[in-house]
């Protein structure tokens, strides 16, 4: 299950941003080592939004700093 | 590629909004005929949009009303797949001195005027920054630059229509999405017919080309602006108001 969703968060991440698929580890900060910035983080948001089909509150969104997070978070918070 | 593209004109069923929607047609663009009050005119704007072999889509939506903003994008967004150009057009007035405006004469006026401006760019921001491309088009006016007595209300929203133009070309240009103003002076439309012939004297002693302008003459710089000719312009307010404000 952790396992498809990295996939896809991957999958979305390499095509937003640009990035080599090696760079995008669960340990991968999206600041510091994926080079995003703060229009590039909330384009991600979205796109996983429509992707898993669920709402990302800016709350928990401000909490999300590396790829892991964001595959912890979308597999407690899915249906 | 063919330089057709989808274009959402608000207020589209009179005056200015009309002109732009024919305008667009005429450029080859696909347009969304939005309204709020009359049908029936924007039936005919359609109608005259579709005479240029382009396609037209009418949508009833009160743009102040965010559901209803985001019902529009949505709907030209099924319809077409895209939206490569937003026209914020749609406008009211309530004028009436200072001291004497209502609550509701302000309110209306800034909540369609400016707050339905910033609803339909947050809406149209989304898939604009995802196509990497898109162009958005504020309608203010000279009432904005220069104010006008009896129009408090008015001259506030469009001035903000300003800030509005100029915040979101900064934020939005890292994805290739260009934001503009355009202020327009007197122009021949059903808004200013209300004027009376001394007012309209009075007027032109201020417009170096001493004549009014006409809807056509906004409609052109929109359809400009609007263009790839236009790319590297954002940010700007261009007044087309026979040299009124300089």
């Amino acid at each position: 299950m952790a396992n498809d969703v990295f996939e896809r968060v991957k999958k979305i991440i390499v095509d937003r941003l640009s990035v080599d698929e090696d760079k995008v580890t669960l340990d991968a900060t999206f600041k510091d080592d994926l080079g995003a910035d703060s229009l590039d983080i909330v384009e991600l948001i979205m796109e996983l939004e429509d992707e898993f089909d669920l709402e990302i509150s800016d709350e928990d969104a401000e909490k999300i700093s590396t790829v892991g997070d964001v595959v912890t978070y979308i597999t407690e918070h899915q249906g | 590629m063919s330089e057709q593209k989808v274009a959402i004109v608000t207020g589209a069923s009179r005056g200015i909004g009309r002109a732009i929607a024919i305008a667009l047609a005429d450029a080859g663009h696909h347009v969304v005929v939005n309204y709020l009050g009359s049908a029936e005119a924007a039936a005919q704007t359609a109608d005259l949009v579709a005479e240029r072999g382009v396609r037209a889509l009418v949508v009833k939506a009160d743009v102040s009303q965010s559901e209803e903003a985001a019902k529009l994008v949505d709907t030209a967004l099924e319809a077409f797949g895209r939206v490569d150009i937003l026209i914020n057009n749609a406008g009211i007035t309530r004028d009436g001195l200072l001291m004497r405006m209502k609550d509701d004469d302000w309110n209306d006026v800034v909540n369609t005027n400016l707050r339905g401006a910033f609803y339909m760019t947050r809406q149209v921001a989304r898939p604009m920054m995802k196509q990497r491309s898109g162009t958005i088009i504020n309608i203010t006016s000279v009432v904005g630059l220069m104010g006008n007595a009896g129009q408090v209300n008015y001259a506030s929203a469009k001035a903000g229509l300003v800030g509005l133009t100029k915040a979101s070309a900064k934020e939005l240009a890292p994805r290739n999405i260009t934001v503009n103003a355009i202020a327009p002076g007197y122009i021949e439309t059903d808004m200013t017919a209300a004027l009376g012939a001394d007012a309209l004297d009075a007027l032109l002693q201020h417009i170096p080309l001493a004549r009014r302008g006409t809807p056509e003459d906004v409609a052109n710089a929109v359809v400009f602006l609007a263009s790839d000719k236009a790319r590297y312009i954002t940010g700007q307010v261009l007044a087309v108001d026979g040299g009124m404000v300089m």
